[in-house]
């Protein structure tokens, strides 16, 4: 019988029992021996410029007030931004460690006191005044700063062939300026962190996606040896990039800590998370296309213009679908950005190419009606056989049977092609179609894993598990690589003492930490192969066909339980590293996942109101690890790209750098009445280049291409094609007459 | 939050002579305690009237109905009478918040909630709303959401009600009780202001008197609708909302009563769209005429300025509906 828990099957959440039961502890929920005092953000007013005069008197008087923390008292730290030789991730991130203030919502106190309610009360008591400084809020297309790399070590500018020459020998042509907005993670947890300091060592109770580099921040920012740092953080309710690094409360916490030698909780409350955690900048991307006649690009330019937060050295590659999606004789991609005093912009849900794509698809799509080309057979005669931008083979690609699978389950063979052509009642309906690209990475990961003499199995690593089902599918490789159930598999994570792993981002946590998983239980097969071998009641036994299996080694018709090769080992238990680390794979091959996604919207011809009527895709991202957390993760995607489609906007008041909706109410995420029936499909083919499992980074894939199906929907529908995102009604109604 | 006392009222008759000037009624507090969270509502008392019998939907006489302070939006929005009499108010009622919130508001607090202005909510930012004299973030600022109807330069607030809007419509008057045990009544209509140069006073309520209930006249005849246009098709406020009665007899408009909101500092009664399509035929062409000659004086502020052709056609679209015309809406 199949293995339930095997790789790829459905297996529900090993840790959903724990999280719909309360008892999986996430950062704010940790429970110590004695309540944690409470600190509250007190955020600057002003978007750069140095504090005048602080007065925490009557906050300090204030009932229950322990300490408040400024730049005038809080523990020494590194100047922000040092070592500067270091990672993003892992320079200082000194909070309260100057007059100067960064960004508005920049902390510039935090008030320490027994409860939440007195804490947040006396933070209103604090006293600043300021000297402002000119400030940059203002971006745009003059953004003129070519940036040392991009996100991922990306080139800023790609150049092959001559573009100029092939766009203006073009015989169609297309040069259009698209716009995408700031935008928030939104992450459900909100950012959260209690400290704990005995004047020795640190203790980190947080919700950050990476271990490792969280541990070095706090030993360069608070000048501590990282031996005594440790770092928790075993459920993460979200974070899509914005807790890669440590955010600002968890400094502050540390901070409150150290002052005091008392734990100290601080929870960002929802509107300190718009300013006081990373966010996605706005983007200005001009697209120019030339094609022949019949439908061939000859000439892909991108041109990108975005801001980027002083002194934080993270640039979003927005051209990155523009250099990886279609093939075209010349290729232009350039990023330029413009220096901002604004809260740190960094990477969100697919940096590049979700917001890369709603541009970039959109334009192909405007493309192949100028073409006269239905916009999926325009596709498809433009596919690469190889990376366009770097010229190297793909490792597999899959993208053209991901479109035809797509529009033949979609029924795009229905659609009238001319836009504004299909009505029902007062709405106009509308079918668009976008492609769907995300590389796929692997990181240098390593785990330790124990086979114990009753049988159980224990992996540890310092991977996390943001909520996309890291505990599931680890716990399914070891169990389908070792034969054994679900139940006798423990995954240990979110623990700085445990094996330093890839951590989660970039699509790549399950496919490297799975992978060094994979190389750990393999190990740990030829270590019990080789015990068994030295048995003398197996000698005859059939090793050649040695498998595992229900908790058994079987050789033959022989099946010795695991557990008795442990206690035939002399030790109690079998222990085996594990490890895995890009190669020559990732130098030789361009690697990436796929899909095509489709999209059925109506449009209100009297009010303009856009409604996702139906949505499917269709996926290729090698083996599946587990194919229920994989639909989740997909279904996730698609869900965001119709947020980012209709309504995501972080609204920034240039007069003073700040966003003014900051909360759930006016910063408007899809709800499920937004979302309509998704169907998703995947193709399954292992990839033999991507890692030793198969499998294809598949976090990031869906959010790619999905919000321009439902912009390209809308243009079908209407006739009507908005460059400025997000599609909201009130850029549709003047021309819906 | 500010430090505040707290008590709880066990009748009406509690109340007396004893509030105070720095009090407020606390109800389901869906809205005040996130406000008193935020510092920007800051009693120094909180007088919870949750416990007072005003939790009944009783018959009001002359075919109307009599609704409690208390009665939850969920309660009154399930009614039988109301879905079956008053459909309006109980498409309103669900068009609004969530579930959750609807099971915890209550009638005389969904009156009392107050707008949702980015620069109202931002402590950091001006807001003569909040604090009067300090100037208007919005103004100049980002005011996709606010008034074309009825604002003064001191403030472009929206009044975030849908329940309201129905109220208005369905010529609804209030119960209030003041202090000093005397009574009054006042038409919903009048019961919300214009910023004028108090934008801090969202209501004409004198201090301390409470809202006992609502009254509900028997409803005028024709087909009632209501439609809420917003960005998303849930747990958004209206960027504009139209409730409507039309009533019509032979093609032409026998009687008719328009609402809007999202588009003033007041449920806004269109009392000129009225008046222009007594006795019209109920055509398309009629229908934005009279919408016209009610937002005849709107005025946009930039961000907003869409909602006054928004307003024009969801109106003609809404009374094209309760008309008659065949036709399937945005869900």
């Amino acid at each position: 019988m199949k293995n339930p828990a095997a790789i790829g099957q459905p297996l529900d959440r090993v840790d959903g029992p724990l999280k719909v039961s309360g008892a999986a502890t996430y950062a704010a929920e940790h429970q110590l021996d004695h309540a944690p005092l409470v600190g509250w953000i007190v955020e600057a007013t002003i978007p750069a410029g140095r504090i005048k005069a602080l007065d925490t008197g009557a906050a300090e008087k204030s009932a229950g007030v322990v300490a408040v923390l400024t730049h005038n008292n809080s523990p020494s730290q590194v100047p922000f931004g040092e070592p500067d030789d270091e990672g993003r991730f892992t320079q200082s991130r000194a909070m309260l460690g100057s007059d100067r203030v960064r960004y508005h919502g920049f902390p510039v106190a935090l008030v320490i006191a027994d409860t939440l309610a007195n804490a947040r009360h006396a933070a209103g008591l604090v006293e600043v005044s300021y000297d402002p400084a000119e400030a940059v809020t203002t971006t745009g297309s003059d953004a003129d700063e070519v940036p040392d790399e991009l996100d991922g070590g990306l080139d800023p500018d790609v150049t092959r062939g001559d573009f100029e020459q092939a766009y203006s020998e073009s015989e169609v042509q297309l040069d259009v300026t698209y716009t995408t907005p700031n935008q928030a993670s939104a992450a459900m947890e909100p950012h959260a962190t209690i400290a704990e300091y005995d004047g020795n060592e640190l203790w980190v109770y947080t919700s950050v996606q990476l271990i490792g580099p969280a541990v070095e921040v706090l030993a360069n920012t608070l000048k501590l040896d990282p031996d005594k740092v440790r770092v928790l953080s075993p459920y993460i309710g979200g974070g899509f990039g914005s807790k890669l690094g440590l955010h600002n409360e968890a400094i502050l916490a540390c901070l409150g800590a150290m002052h005091l030698e008392r734990p100290v909780k601080v929870v960002q409350h929802r509107r300190h998370v718009f300013h006081n955690a990373p966010h996605r900048g706005n983007s200005v991307q001009r697209i120019r296309l030339g094609a022949s006649g019949d439908g061939k690009l000859k000439a892909i330019g991108h041109e990108s213009y975005m801001p980027r937060a002083r002194g934080y050295a993270f640039a979003e590659p927005t051209g990155a679908s523009a250099r990886t999606t279609y093939h075209a004789d010349a290729l232009l991609s350039r990023h330029r950005v413009k220096t901002v005093d604004m809260s740190l912009i960094d990477s969100c849900r697919a940096p590049g190419h979700s917001i890369g794509s709603l541009a970039f698809e959109s334009a192909i799509d405007e493309m192949a009606y100028r073409c006269d080309m239905d916009p999926v057979a325009f596709r498809l005669v433009n596919m690469p056989d190889r990376e366009p931008a770097s010229g190297q083979p793909f490792s597999s690609h899959d993208l053209a049977e991901c479109l035809r699978e797509g529009a033949a389950k979609f029924g795009w063979d229905q659609r009238d092609p001319t836009p504004r052509s299909q009505e029902r009642g007062r709405q106009l309906v509308g079918y668009g179609v976008a492609s769907t690209i995300r590389m796929n990475i692997l990181v240098k990961s390593t785990t330790r894993i124990r086979l114990s003499d009753d049988g159980s199995l224990i992996a540890w690593a310092n991977m996390t598990d943001i909520g996309t089902g890291t505990y599931t599918i680890l716990t399914q490789i070891a169990a389908d690589i070792l034969g054994l159930p679900a139940g006798k598999v423990s995954i240990e994570l979110g623990d700085s003492a445990y094996p330093a792993s890839c951590g989660s981002g970039g699509s790549f946590g399950a496919g490297s930490s799975g992978s060094a998983l994979r190389d750990a239980c393999m190990k740990l097969r030829e270590k019990l192969v080789d015990i068994a071998r030295k048995q003398e009641s197996l000698k005859d036994a059939d090793f050649d066909g040695a498998s595992f299996e229900g908790g058994n080694l079987v050789l033959g018709d022989k099946k010795v339980p695991l557990a008795e090769l442990v206690r035939q080992s002399g030790h109690d238990y079998l222990e085996v590293d594990g490890k895995v680390e890009p190669g020559e794979d990732h130098e030789k091959y361009s690697q990436h996942s796929y899909g095509a996604q489709f999209a059925e919207v109506t449009v209100d011809r009297d009010t303009g109101e856009v409604r996702v009527r139906r949505m499917l895709g269709v996926f290729s991202a090698g083996r599946i690890l587990n194919r229920k957390t994989a639909r989740s993760q997909l279904l996730g995607g698609m869900v965001w790209g119709i947020s980012y489609a209709l309504l995501e906007e972080l609204m920034l008041d240039e007069r003073c750098g700040a966003f003014v909706n900051r909360d759930f109410a006016e910063y408007h995420l899809a709800v499920n009445r937004d979302i309509p029936e998704v169907e998703i499909h995947f193709r399954e083919q292992p990839d033999t280049h991507s890692n030793p499992l198969g499998s294809k980074g598949i976090g990031e894939l869906s959010i790619s291409g999905a919000g321009a199906a439902v912009a390209n929907a809308i243009y079908h529908a209407t006739g009507v094609r908005v460059r400025d995102f997000p599609i909201t009604l009130d850029k549709l109604l003047e021309h819906l007459s | 939050m500010k430090p505040f006392d707290y008590q709880r009222l066990a009748a009406v008759e509690d109340l007396g002579q004893r509030v105070s000037e720095g009090d407020r009624f606390l109800a389901g507090g869906t809205n005040l305690v996130d406000l008193m969270k935020h510092e920007i509502e800051t009693p120094e008392r909180l007088l919870d009237i949750s416990r007072l019998e005003l939790g009944q939907i009783e018959d009001g006489g002359d075919g109307g109905l009599k609704v409690g302070a208390l009665v939850t939006n969920t309660a009154l929005a399930s009614d039988a009478r109301v879905r079956e009499r008053w459909p309006l108010l109980s498409a309103a009622l669900l068009a609004g918040a969530t579930a959750q919130l609807r099971n915890r508001a209550t009638t005389g607090g969904n009156l009392l909630q107050r707008t949702r202005c980015y620069y109202f909510y931002d402590t950091a930012r001006p807001c003569n709303k909040r604090n009067p004299g300090e100037g208007c973030g919005a103004l100049d600022g980002f005011n996709r959401i606010h008034a074309i109807l009825g604002t003064s330069e001191q403030c472009i607030a929206t009044h975030p009600s849908d329940m309201a809007v129905a109220m208005v419509a369905l010529d609804a008057v209030v119960n209030l009780r003041a202090p000093d045990g005397s009574e009054r009544q006042l038409p919903v209509e009048e019961l919300h202001r214009l910023p004028g140069d108090e934008p801090q006073r969202d209501t004409v309520l004198e201090p301390g008197e409470l809202i006992t209930g609502v009254q509900l006249p028997a409803p005028p005849p024709g087909r009632q609708l209501y439609r809420k246009v917003r960005d998303r098709s849930s747990y958004a406020f209206a960027l504009v909302s139209v409730g409507a009665i039309l009533d019509v007899v032979d093609g032409k408009v026998d009687s008719v009563r328009i609402a809007f909101g999202g588009v003033a500092h007041k449920p806004w009664r269109a009392r000129k769209a009225e008046q222009a399509l007594q006795g019209q035929k109920a055509t398309e062409e009629n229908f934005l005429m009279a919408a016209d000659a009610e937002l005849a004086d709107a005025k946009g502020y930039g961000g907003n300025d869409f909602k006054i052709p928004l307003a024009r056609r969801t109106l003609a679209a809404v009374l094209r509906d309760a008309a008659g015309a065949e036709g399937e809406t945005t869900a």
